[in-house]
């Protein structure tokens, strides 16, 4: 900031932060002031007991701030790499004959939405375990499956986020020092119908029988060929291309197809193999989301569990609940129900068709992409709003409200390269009010039709207030 | 039966979300049954054909063309919404003009304006404290519009802000005017060399709009707060602000404005006074005695600071009041001060006045009371649930129509204050509200205080009075002269007591 006396303040115009009333701000802005406005409330919602909470907290800042710098540290130091395809079941020996995993906090069947039930019917079908998609839903009903959340498998999967062992998972390992943990997720299917929308027909598990048998086995062969594929630089090229790696993963996808063509080439069987790989990859624009979430994994699993974390270990919702889990209260999830999302709707579709806020892609956001890197890509503003790349830019400097920090290695041309915003800590949630903000797709709320939309969803305060509650009682703060 | 009718532009690209706003704004058009504008591809084709948009003419369109289907009720309707798919694609979306982020959060509202300099507090009293301490902290100077603050905490956040080196203006405090630009209720006055220090929102206004309407200007305004010059926080914005426009090289005169401090307090403020290199005007209105540094000079009124810093007579040539019947004088005023003001000149004409809001020597009493009374309707008392008269002059309106029919009353005294904040044409209500009411023979006294250049125009104002008969003076504290010497009820007591000098 710039020299505080009085003289400086007089040589320049006030530039004025606007704390209450919006029409002071309107009336600057009007005459050229440059203003900034705080659209104010009353600190944690006006809650007296969350806002006492946080005063009494503070008590504790020195030593929360020491553990959320080591909790960022991790965050930054991880040097993701993409570095295979395996079959689930070999890469998480815990994923036996049937079962499932699934997308979000833990949920059973019977609270399960629609396309959820649908993938997992579809699934079932899949591996074999029924013979037709009524026999896969009863056997699901029956308790003859077991359900798992991805994320504790290691695993994270957009939407439904359905793995089960013979699907294929791409694996990327954290190679920083101290690190080297593992996460996986399933090849992203493409658009359309597809089964992490809870589409489930015979075109559905056929494609993903190819993953399976031709697609998967390739890229992995080729992703072993090249010595695996750093993910890191990647990301930060993306961002300089337009994406935010959630909603939009052109670049991203362009630049790992150009990364892999000379291997993938040489993996395929056939030519005619190496076309349709070619293709399958060329022709859909979110082919990096599912290689973007499995770093996301990689990169916050080492910020889990850490005594006095305050920040944000992992966001994920199944449909029906959204669950956080906060550092320093290691793996509990804090949850509440799924907000819908707000959005754009494909001809024939609206409000009423769309299923509720799903999927492990939250994972994104987590680590500062998504709608927390909208500011470098204006073309997703549109699901904000007006669509203008100043909006973009008035979300990123949202999330950073909420964030501890900024990862440098993931800069914003449009922000004179500053980084996207990093570290959520639940206390600025509570504090502000903020809902973390997420980039999603929206899926349809019957089973087997798929993606109707896209749009912004929004994380419920909820979760984070309970999770403030639980770390405040980790370390003797009692409400 | 409906209409389908698609336009396929070659080797256009748009991304998927603009595509998908303009469908949107296409759809919700009249007689639109639905609207897509997608890329040419197969799987979007089969979208369209599924959805019944799709027509022959897109048979051939390529994954590097853009579809615009639409159905409507009509051919001519769907051809009208084809030209305005076209329409809309040109649309850049545009930054709304004086548009400005919004945050929720400190750090984020920090963050989007990260060269702010000033933070700007109306927040509920209760919470006030905290967000200034943490603005203070976080290097910004603080303007606080917020009221009910408790009186410990304005003096912690003023030694707060003096450690650091900042301005801490207000709480309560309505109106600043720092390099130039007019911070809430405040006019639109040229800058110039006249440097206020004002513990009083409307005494700021009256005097930066005379200085303006004189053809002077202002270099600084700064508002401390009402009770800067009270014991309990002992002037200590007042005697900061003196330090900055001291140092201020655009600052060649400099204006107090309060009303009268305990005498400890004026003693250390006069001192400090005498330690100024700049000449000093002191517009304490009420105070009597006090002794004055070399450098400074007394103003008994508004008008009188107004016109020793303006080095001219602003006064206009004495207006003749019109013949108006025998009666009490009642002062309905939106300004604190400028209601003040008009008590002192009222006392200095010789009449005795009562108050809601006494100045010295006034008597304390409420709006019923027989004699000259002049009312104070931005205090407490009249704002409980209802905005202060200069944003809603709905009571301020009533009450002239009460004067109006009272037969009592000879003369009506008012305030017309305008400016950014203010409401945004209080003298048209009051000449709607003279037009109304049945010529009764009162005589309406009143002025403006503003600009020209404030968003009101002071010339308008004045004309929008005058064509509905009010006798318009030149400044507040020429309108309560006028009031003063229109005839007084028979009963009225001339006091034999001179105020002031």
């Amino acid at each position: 900031m710039p020299a505080k006396s009085p003289a400086a303040l007089f040589a320049s115009a006030p530039r004025v932060l606007n704390i209450g009333l919006e029409g002071f701000a309107t009336e600057l802005a009007a005459r050229g002031v440059a203003v900034s406005q705080l659209d104010w409330r009353p600190p944690a919602g006006g809650n007296p007991e969350l806002a006492d909470l946080l005063a009494r907290l503070a008590r504790h800042g020195k030593r929360i701030g020491k553990a959320n710098a080591e909790g960022l540290r991790r965050m930054l130091a991880a040097e993701p790499v993409l570095l295979d395809v395996v079959p689930a079941g070999k890469a998480m020996p815990g994923l036996k004959d049937r079962v499932l995993l699934h997308s979000g906090p833990p949920v059973t069947w019977q609270r399960m939405c629609g396309p959820m039930q649908g993938a997992i019917a579809g699934a079932i079908v899949f591996e074999g375990w029924a013979k037709d998609l009524i026999a896969a839903a009863k056997l699901a009903a029956s308790g003859g499956v077991k359900f798992h959340p991805n994320h504790h498998f290691g695993a994270v999967g957009p939407m439904t986020g359905i793995t089960t062992r013979s699907m294929p998972v791409m694996v990327v390992e954290n190679r920083a020092k101290g690190a080297g943990n593992r996460a996986y997720c399933m090849i992203n299917e493409g658009l359309g119908k597809v089964m992490r929308f809870g589409a489930n027909d015979a075109s559905v598990l056929e494609r993903i029988g190819w993953l399976r048998d031709e697609f998967g086995p390739a890229l992995g062969a080729a992703l072993r060929a090249m010595g695996g594929l750093e993910l890191s630089p990647l990301i930060a090229r993306g961002l300089a291309m337009g994406d935010e790696m959630h909603q939009r993963n052109v670049a991203c996808s362009a630049l790992v197809l150009r990364a892999l063509a000379p291997h993938l080439a040489k993996s395929c069987r056939s030519q005619e193999a190496a076309a349709r790989a070619f293709a399958f990859i060329g022709g859909n624009e979110q082919f990096f989301l599912n290689i973007g979430m499995a770093m996301g994994k990689s990169v916050m699993d080492p910020v889990r569990d850490i005594e006095a974390c305050s920040l944000v270990a992992a966001m994920c919702r199944n449909g029906t609940d959204f669950g956080v889990r906060v550092s320093g209260t290691g793996d509990r999830w804090f949850i509440a129900p799924v907000e819908m999302p707000q959005g754009m709707y494909f001809p024939g579709y609206s409000e009423r068709d769309a299923n509720p806020d799903m999927g492990d892609s939250t994972i994104m956001e987590t680590v500062g992409l998504g709608a927390f890197a909208m500011a470098a890509a204006p073309a997703v503003a549109g699901f904000v709003g007006a669509g203008s790349a100043s909006d973009a830019v008035a979300f990123t400097r949202a999330m950073a409200g909420i964030t501890i920090a900024r990862n440098a290695k993931w800069a914003i041309p449009s922000l004179d390269m500053e980084g996207v915003p990093a570290g959520i800590d639940v206390r600025l949630v509570v504090e502000s009010g903020v809902q973390p903000a997420i980039n999603t797709g929206i899926a349809h709320r019957k089973p087997g039709i798929g993606q109707v939309g896209a749009g912004i969803a929004r994380a419920p305060l909820g979760c984070f207030e309970q999770g403030l509650v639980a770390f405040a009682a980790t370390l003797g703060v009692l409400t | 039966m409906s209409a389908v009718l698609n336009l396929v532009r070659r080797g256009y690209y748009a991304d998927s979300v603009a595509l998908m706003r303009v469908s949107r704004g296409v759809a919700g058009l009249a007689g639109v049954e639905a609207a897509s504008l997608m890329i040419g591809s197969p799987s979007n084709l089969a979208l369209l054909r599924e959805s019944q948009l799709l027509a022959a003419d897109s048979a051939s369109a390529k994954p590097d063309d853009l579809v615009i289907a639409v159905r409507a009720k009509s051919a001519a309707a769907a051809r009208a919404a084809l030209v305005e798919a076209g329409r809309l694609l040109e649309a850049r979306p545009a930054r709304a003009e004086g548009g400005f982020p919004r945050s929720r959060g400190f750090a984020a509202a920090a963050a989007a304006l990260p060269e702010a300099n000033l933070a700007l507090i109306s927040v509920p009293g209760a919470f006030a404290t905290a967000e200034a301490r943490r603005a203070l902290e976080s290097g910004l100077h603080v303007m606080m519009f917020s009221d009910n603050v408790p009186v410990a905490d304005e003096v912690a956040l003023k030694r707060l802000a003096l450690a650091k080196g900042l301005l801490m203006m207000g709480p309560d405090c309505g109106t600043s005017i720092i390099g130039g630009a007019p911070l809430a209720f405040a006019n639109a006055v040229p800058r110039g060399d006249v440097g206020i220090i004002s513990a009083s929102g409307t005494g700021l206004q009256e005097v930066s709009s005379l200085l303006a309407r004189a053809g002077r200007g202002v270099s600084q305004a700064i508002g401390v707060g009402g009770r800067d010059l009270k014991d309990a926080v002992g002037g200590l914005m007042s005697l900061a602000a003196l330090d900055a426009l001291d140092a201020d090289p655009a600052t060649r005169h400099i204006v107090i404005i309060s009303k009268p401090p305990s005498a400890k307090v004026a003693t250390k403020l006069l001192a400090r006074v005498g330690r100024s290199r700049k000449p000093v005007t002191v517009c304490l209105l009420g105070a009597r005695g006090a002794k004055l540094p070399r450098n400074a000079g007394f103003a008994s009124t508004l008008l009188a600071a107004a016109e020793r810093a303006a080095g001219k007579r602003i006064r206009a040539v004495r207006n003749t009041p019109v013949a108006a019947r025998k009666g009490w004088i009642r002062g309905l005023f939106c300004g604190g001060t400028l209601c003040a003001e008009a008590q002192l000149v009222l006392q200095e004409a010789g009449l005795e006045v009562v108050s809601n809001a006494p100045v010295p020597g006034a008597r304390e009493s409420g709006g019923k009371a027989p004699g000259h009374v002049l009312l104070d309707l931005g205090d407490d008392k009249y704002t409980q649930g209802r905005p202060h008269p200069m944003i809603d002059p709905e009571l301020r309106n009533q009450m002239l129509a009460e004067a109006l029919a009272d037969p009592r009353i000879g003369v009506v005294l008012l305030d017309v204050v305008i400016g950014y904040g203010a409401h945004a044409d209080p003298a048209g209500l009051v000449a709607a509200e003279m037009r109304r009411a049945r010529r009764s023979g009162v005589l309406v006294v009143a002025s403006v205080t503003g600009t020209e250049d404030d968003p009101q125009v002071y010339r308008r104002q004045v004309a929008s009075l005058r064509e509905a008969g009010l006798l318009v003076a030149g400044s507040n504290a020429e309108a309560a002269e006028a009031a003063a010497a229109s005839p007084a009820p028979t009963s009225a007591t001339r006091s034999a007591r001179r105020a002031g000098r």
